[in-house]
């Protein structure tokens, strides 16, 4: 199951570290931030709860960068 | 700009007015100190928050942390030493969000840049109800629904031509500029715009399964796929970072500790933390970290407007490394489209030839037996045909208005004991018998594409080092196309297995850095796609199985675009390699200067920001790929 949201997010290092963020939630089985499309492409684990998943990779990234924004 | 933006040119303008009002006011010792924290908060406010909640969520070592712990450094020794001049830590705080407003400015303008020239995406679709259009969202469209678009309008959705006449300009799609002309039954793919007539589509496709949502889909999720280059950088700014931050504790330690126990002299603490400050200032890595995806991203944007889709920055990367190019021969070097090339050794008049082999051939739909139903050039009777008896190898017999006519290969002419005349001619030989007598044979041959030749010669110039064409066609046929092209080497008669099994021998011949591109249509050619180390397939105007295999794809199937996107992934590899040369060299200069003494912050933070523009700059130069 894949998913795409918007994001926003300051700089390409922000990015990245959104990306690790992502990648690091449990229920994501890959994540990858676009930074030039301010996109972030979700690949959930089988059975994941896609909803819920998304509000701890928010979490998450809100950590690591407190300025970006996923929309959900 | 956005409100965000418009936010920070306040902040950073009313920071700078009052530095320039304070550098009149003669105030002295907490009064100084108070005055010059006013600018200093107002423009590095959220910078220090940022760096706070970092600190607490052990995010240590980014660039609000550097800036925060520099420019604070800067502001302690400022009130230790009593020299009251603060000038400089606000400065730098200034100076560095003005970098950041820049720098999130022209991304945001240079994104927007590129999704303009991949603007093909339709906005609605025109449907008529009951005498009137009306428009609708193109998602809403079912299969087989009819549309309609107007002059100026882009085609919306893939579907087939149901009423009208019109020319389509294909350049958003093919980077073609000469109008494709349709009439009534032609397919028509979406994104094209419509120039004279006023054309009724039948949809077959959905909106979401459309070329053009297909083709953004691509794009836009090109740059996820990410380069070595791209993946250097931001393993290397994980690295980059917390080792200046180190070197710059050293700095700050070291040198005294060696002066008061070593040397005898007077520590100067002040002296060594200001440079190791500077340290911290040079050391932000985001110009470097946005300055590379920003140059693929356009790349692959300036590619696509040339009619070239490439579907990662990784592809780009090795696109520019191409030494080896394997053609397939069929619809890649060739139309594809045969053609009734002469008629030999014929006893009766030619056309009737042509008329009874397109009689015969009429109930195939071989690609040999359509080019001589359309050499015929009438409509078939097939009343007139009877007893049709097709053998696969061999070719096909019946009657005729009664008589009996075959139309096959030599082995068909022997088996019935017909004395047949060998061809001397290149291509498809047809041998015909009338009434149980040999009549001559009819030359087929595929037509080679306009620009073959030309794209050869170009792969060439651009370095190729040796080309290669494959083919099930027949020796004969492949050895003249691959002569008359200037291809190196050719293989022929193969199946498609053969195909992979010739590509893995190539693939080991060369070297590491040397790179295989496969060239082919994509539809048989799936698997040697996937195989090669970069597979460009032919987009055939719509084909899905193309688009799908491929990392590469051709819009127009003109085969002189492979050298053009080369050319595009070289100029695009160029500006990368620069701007990391250029960033890294730039910052370890400064580093240098600064641990010697000789770069102040001032200087740090404007070759940071500087380089930056300049780098941001650079990249946005990959767009430009015209005339390559």
């Amino acid at each position: 199951m894949k998913k795409t949201y918007k994001i926003d997010v300051d700089c390409a290092n922000c990015a990245n570290k959104m990306e690790e963020a992502a990648q690091r939630t449990a229920g994501v089985k890959n994540a990858s931030v676009n930074f030039m499309t301010l996109k972030m492409n979700v690949e959930f684990e089988d059975g994941a709860d896609n909803k819920a998943v998304m509000q701890e990779v928010l979490k998450n990234c809100k950590k690591v960068d407190d300025d970006c924004e996923i929309y959900l | 700009m956005n409100r965000k933006q418009k936010k920070m040119l306040a902040r950073i303008a009313a920071a700078f007015a009052l530095m320039a009002g304070l550098h009149f006011v003669p105030a002295e010792g907490g009064t100084r100190f108070a005055f010059y924290l006013v600018p200093y908060l107002i423009v590095g406010y959220d910078i220090l928050i940022k760096a706070a909640k970092g600190i607490r969520n052990r995010q240590l070592f980014d660039e609000n942390f550097l800036m925060a712990v520099a420019t604070v450094g800067a502001i302690a020794l400022a009130l230790y030493g009593r020299s009251g001049d603060y000038t400089e830590a606000v400065a730098v705080m200034l100076f560095y969000q003005v970098g950041e407003l820049f720098q999130s400015y022209a991304v945001g303008k240079s994104r927007r840049n590129i999704s303009e020239l991949m603007d093909i995406r339709p906005d609605y679709a025109n449907i008529e109800k009951d005498g009137a259009l009306e428009k609708v969202d193109p998602d809403e469209v079912g299969i087989g629904s009819f549309i309609v678009v107007q002059p100026g309008e882009k085609v919306p959705i893939d579907g087939v031509v149901a009423e009208g006449t019109s020319s389509l300009n294909t350049s958003a799609l093919t980077g073609e500029s000469v109008p494709r002309d349709v009439k009534q039954g032609d397919e028509i793919i979406s994104g094209c715009i419509n120039m004279t007539g006023v054309l009724k589509i039948r949809t077959t496709k959905e909106f979401g399964e459309s070329t053009v949502s297909k083709i953004l889909d691509l794009v836009e999720n090109a740059s996820s796929r990410k380069s070595k280059s791209e993946n250097f950088i931001t393993k290397f700014a994980r690295v980059y970072t917390p080792a200046v931050c180190g070197a710059a504790l050293v700095l700050a330690v070291l040198p005294p500790l060696v002066r008061i126990f070593g040397m005898g002299l007077p520590a100067e603490w002040d002296q060594w933390i200001y440079r190791a400050l500077t340290f911290l200032v040079i050391s932000c890595p985001c110009a470097l970290v946005i300055s590379i995806p920003l140059s693929f991203f356009a790349g692959i944007g300036g590619a696509s407007r040339e009619g070239v889709l490439v579907k990662g920055s990784n592809y780009l990367e090795t696109l520019s490394q191409t030494k080896i190019v394997v053609f397939d021969k069929t619809g890649t070097l060739t139309k594809g489209v045969f053609e009734v090339n002469a008629v030999h050794h014929n006893e009766m008049a030619e056309k009737k030839l042509i008329e009874y082999a397109a009689l015969v051939e009429s109930s195939s739909s071989h690609p040999i037996s359509k080019s001589l139903q359309r050499a015929y050039g009438k409509e078939i009777d097939r009343s007139r045909v009877t007893n049709i008896k097709e053998t696969s190898g061999e070719g096909v017999t019946a009657n005729v208005d009664g008589v009996p006519v075959a139309a096959g290969n030599a082995k068909l002419m022997e088996r019935l004991g017909v004395s047949y005349i060998n061809c001397h001619s290149v291509g498809t030989i047809i041998h015909m018998a009338v009434n149980g007598e040999y009549a001559g044979h009819i030359v087929i041959s595929d037509v080679v594409k306009p620009h073959s030749k030309e794209a050869i010669a170009a792969l060439k110039a651009s370095g190729v080092r040796q080309t290669v064409m494959l083919t099930g066609d027949m020796k004969s046929v492949a050895s003249q196309v691959a002569e008359t092209l200037g291809i190196d080497q050719f293989y022929a008669e193969l199946l498609p297995a053969d195909k992979v099994e010739k590509v893995e021998e190539l693939l080991k011949t060369k070297s590491n850095k040397e790179k295989l591109a496969f060239v082919g249509d994509g539809i048989n050619d799936a698997p040697v796609l996937r195989r090669a180390d970069i597979g460009v397939a032919m987009g055939a105007m719509g084909s899905d199985a193309a688009i799908e295999a491929a990392d590469v794809v051709l819009m127009d199937d003109d085969p002189l675009k492979i050298s053009t996107a080369i050319k595009i992934s070289r100029k695009c590899l160029g500006i990368v390699y620069q701007n990391i040369v250029f960033a890294i060299g730039v910052k370890l200069i400064c580093l240098i200067l600064g641990a010697l003494g000789i770069a102040n912050m001032w200087l740090a933070i404007f070759a940071d920001v500087g380089v930056m523009i300049l780098a941001v700059l650079n990249a946005i130069r990959a767009l430009f790929v015209k005339n390559l």
